[in-house]
């Protein structure tokens, strides 16, 4: 980790690795002549593992921390079938470069989904066994023994019979000789001894210092200092601007202009922002400069009238369930369009030269900034560095996104050898999102004359997220991932369809946290809410049937029902809301129960969520991911709100787009992790899906107040 | 000339006396430590100590701090072992981290001016953005840093 907090030196260190013939022996510092003298010592295992002499084992993470934990987790499996000494343990970024010139030797690098342990657990486990069995092959033939015959533990290979014993770092370098392992053997769950437990992360000692180097942190000899402004209205272009009006002013150095934008270049970023507001630019808005919310909303409705819109998922035939039902409920929801508004915002530096560039940047996917860094530079791909920081929030905001490393890249380039920090604004990073999309739904349940639900027709008018950034994988006008929660809900109604009516506004979408696990579920779950009361039966007592085929959901919604005491009546002004919802290869269920302050004042008193994840790895920080994903849920159903006028985002800082706050947390959050094995499920997102419906449930239960629309701060609603 | 007392030392920095002392940590003095996250004094990221008060240096011109003493998070304890990171360390609270630093400095001019705060001190005082939902941590830290630091006579 020592290597990421100095970029001049790290870079120093990858260049020379790189120029010694391409096999990386890492990136390590070496601070004096003595520690030199260990450099022919260190020795890369596999390539995911370093086993340095001192017996420190470095792990590399393709992987990107933000905050999840997964520079922790990881090694930890690693670490779990090396039967290496923790306390030796390590974690460093796989250099993407490197990854490059190795023919993508560590896989994806892409960190969203929640799929960081998820999709990787079986090569990084493996990457951890194979290593072991090459330094226990090592021994046995230093030792003219049986391999059978030796035993590991702590980092340490021992031959009981003749008491011989040898340190990891004494083996690594004749182990890294001999072949790796194809597909070792993996320990049975139940032997683990490391997976399962909470280990401090390592990242958490220098977050909580200061020391903690991210991108807009990174501070290099002769760094210039950018900010950007970029047409406001999604799709227009820079008409003219004039750059004499502020190249004067104290500190700037350049103004520089592309496509769409244009950026101030000064030697420190609050006189690049300063000139840049003062700047005279002129957009030419395009087509979209007079769309506003009102328009959007015209263009989804026409996606619920339409005869005739592709079908995402039908089981039995729902049109003759609606013909012949007793009763019929209806209701339609919707949400608005969301900011990732991580609390950095976006931002890059970049350092330009003829034939290299280096980039510094806070990314969810390292191969998307290296392949964005060269596509706007020219420069091959083996020429571009990528130093990976930490990112101060990702939420699917750093991932195919990439136009701040684009523009780190292009302003860098004018001044060949400069390192330029390209910083955006809050209100830029607020304007220029890439948002949750809108999206209405119409729901209809049919229910035969036994008050049966039968039928459940659902229509989406929707906007793809997909079809901007891999539109191959929209197929018949279906976006695979926005019809979550519908197209894959769990219950068992013998007549069910789930209809999509794509419909794109000019706005750009992006994968916000949990993606169509935001809005889908609520409109679900809070249906589902409503058919109960419609047919007065209980909320929780309707769905257990339903579920009886999804064990794994029934047991989440069953775990936070038991917890919040559903059985019993609640204390007089208590009210309750349950929901459930499967995502990202995992169970989760949430229950709340609130008061009520007034009319409007919303007292959260309790947050349940339980989440079963088949494995847990890293047991606190899927605590600290539940904890996180009900505060994102509460968040999103009281505050978040991006509007549009004039083509353009209205909202600006976090006055306007207030998010939650610490005095609005509910006191109890509970977490309940109950991985039932056998599977590896995502943890980062999960749990955030059932929190808005519970809520709302909850809210439905005190005031009798249906809401089919969020924020709920619009209708007059408030945290008390 | 603003002459500036950053964490003890003095500093002569030659700005312009309306830039805001944010950007002077972070530009002039390479202490960035201290983040950015708004501008505008809405989020907590920039805080720091003005004379042992937080302060949001996002909206503090350096002309106003001249001559005060200014703590950054750097300069809150030699080796990361203030009662307030010690109890952020123990309860692990960072994610991202981001928003830490404020944190952290917020919760240690908290203590400093209310050694056992109740829960509504802490809800009254933290009133910064964290975008990655550690607050729950937050809260249960400030309870520990309280009850492991001596309440002063
Ligand atoms: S950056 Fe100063 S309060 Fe947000
Ligand atoms: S830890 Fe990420 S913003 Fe607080």
């Amino acid at each position: 980790m020592n290597a990421i907090l100095n970029p001049e030196r790290r870079a120093f260190l990858v260049k020379s690795a790189a120029a010694a013939g391409g096999l990386a022996i890492g990136v390590r510092l070496l601070p004096d002549a003595s520690a030199a003298g260990a450099a022919e010592g260190l020795t890369e295992v596999t390539h995911w593992i370093v086993i340095e002499p001192d017996d420190s084992v470095t792990v590399r993470i393709a992987r990107s921390e933000l905050g999840q934990g997964t520079f922790t987790g990881l090694p930890m499996l690693v670490a779990e079938e090396l039967e290496c000494d923790w306390s030796k343990v390590r974690a460093e970024y796989a250099d993407v470069n490197e990854h490059i010139r190795r023919n993508r030797v560590f896989g994806s690098m892409s960190t969203g989904g929640s799929r960081g342990i998820r999709d990787s657990h079986k090569y990084m486990r493996e990457a951890g066994a194979a290593a072991r069995q090459m330094l226990v092959a090592a021994a046995a033939q230093q030792w003219g023994v049986e391999a059978s015959e030796l035993g590991v533990a702590k980092g340490v290979v021992f031959h009981t019979p003749s008491g011989r014993a040898a340190r990891f770092g004494q083996l690594a370098g004749a182990a890294s000789k001999l072949p790796v392992p194809k597909e070792p053997a993996l320990k049975d769950p139940a032997q683990w001894k490391l997976v399962g437990t909470s280990p401090p992360r390592f990242d958490i000692p220098a977050k909580t210092t200061g020391a903690q180097v991210y991108a807009a942190d990174v501070r290099l000899p002769g760094m210039l200092h950018a900010s950007v402004m970029q047409c406001p209205v999604f799709g227009g272009k820079l008409k003219a601007h004039d750059a004499s009006k502020v190249i004067a002013r104290r500190g700037v150095q350049r103004v520089v202009a592309g496509p769409d934008w244009v950026a101030v270049v000064a030697d420190n970023w609050w006189r690049a922002n300063e000139a840049l507001k003062a700047l005279p630019v002129e957009w030419d808005t395009g087509e979209h400069g007079a769309t506003d919310d009102a328009a959007i909303e015209r263009f989804l409705r026409t996606g619920l009238a339409a005869a005739e819109v592709p079908v995402a998922r039908k089981d039995g035939d729902a049109a003759a369930a609606f013909a012949g039902a007793a009763k019929i409920i209806e209701a339609e929801y919707s949400c608005g369009f969301l900011n990732h508004a991580t609390l950095e915002p976006q931002c890059a530096a970049a350092r330009v030269t003829d034939d290299r560039v280096e980039v510094w940047v806070g990314t969810q996917n390292g191969e998307t900034t290296i392949a964005a860094a060269s596509e706007v530079s020219g420069v091959p791909l083996d020429k571009v560095i990528v130093h990976k920081m930490h990112a101060g929030g990702g939420f699917g905001r750093r991932g195919p996104h990439q136009e701040y490393t684009k523009q780190a890249v292009l302003i860098a380039r004018e001044m060949p050898g400069t390192p330029v920090r390209v910083q955006w604004s809050r209100e830029e990073d607020m304007r220029q999102g890439r948002y949750r999309p809108v999206s209405i739904v119409k729901q209809r349940a049919a229910l035969d004359a036994q008050g049966n639900w039968i039928g459940w027709h659902v229509r989406q008018a929707d906007q793809s997220i997909m079809i901007t950034i891999v539109p191959d994988n929209v197929k018949n006008g279906l976006d695979p991932i926005n019809t979550r929660s519908f197209s894959d809900n769990p219950y068992s109604v013998p007549h069910f369809v789930n209809e999509y009516a794509m419909r794109n506004p000019h706005v750009p979408p992006g994968f916000w946290r949990a993606v169509a696990h935001t809005q889908n579920p609520f409109y679900r779950e809070c249906f589902i809410d409503e058919i109960a009361h419609a047919t007065g039966r209980d909320p929780y007592a309707l769905r257990r049937p339903l579920l009886e085929k999804k064990p794994r959901d029934l047991a989440c919604l069953d775990a936070v029902a038991r917890a919040i005491g559903w059985g019993a009546p609640a204390p007089k002004g208590v009210f309750r809301g349950i929901a459930v919802q499967d995502s990202y290869g995992s169970y989760s269920a949430a229950a709340v129960e609130l008061s009520m302050k007034g009319d409007k004042g919303i007292q959260v008193r309790r947050v349940v969520v339980a989440l079963d994840s088949g494995h847990v790895v890293h047991r606190d920080a899927v605590e600290a991911q539940i904890q996180s994903g009900v505060i994102w849920g509460l968040s999103m159903s009281m505050h978040e709100d991006i509007t549009i006028k004039d083509g353009r985002v209205q909202q600006s800082n976090f006055t306007d787009y207030p998010v939650l706050r610490l005095a609005e947390t509910p006191p109890a959050v509970e977490s309940i992790i109950m991985p039932s094995g056998g599977f590896w499920g995502g943890v980062g997102e999960p749990p955030i899906a059932a929190v808005p419906a519970a809520l709302c449930n909850a809210l439905f239960a005190a005031t009798g107040v249906r809401v089919r629309a969020l924020p709920l701060r619009k209708l007059g609603y408030f945290y008390a | 000339m603003p002459l500036l007392k950053i964490n003890g030392k003095t500093f002569d920095v030659n700005v312009e006396a309306d830039m805001p002392l944010l950007w002077v940590l972070r530009d002039e003095l390479g202490l960035t430590g201290t983040k950015y996250g708004c501008g505008v004094a809405a989020c907590g990221a920039c805080t720091v100590h003005l004379d042992g008060q937080a302060m949001r240096a996002c909206v503090l011109p350096v002309a106003a701090a001249e001559g005060r003493d200014i703590v950054t998070i750097e300069g809150l304890s030699p080796d990361g072992n203030h009662p307030v990171q010690r109890a952020w360390v123990a309860h692990q609270v960072p994610q991202c981290g981001y928003c830490q630093s404020g944190m952290v400095m917020a919760a240690a001019a908290l203590l400093e001016n209310t050694p056992k705060p109740t829960d509504a001190d802490i809800d009254a005082a933290m009133t910064n953005i964290c975008r990655c939902g550690t607050y729950v941590r937050v809260r249960e830290a400030i309870r520990l840093a309280a009850s492991t630091t001596p309440a002063r006579s």
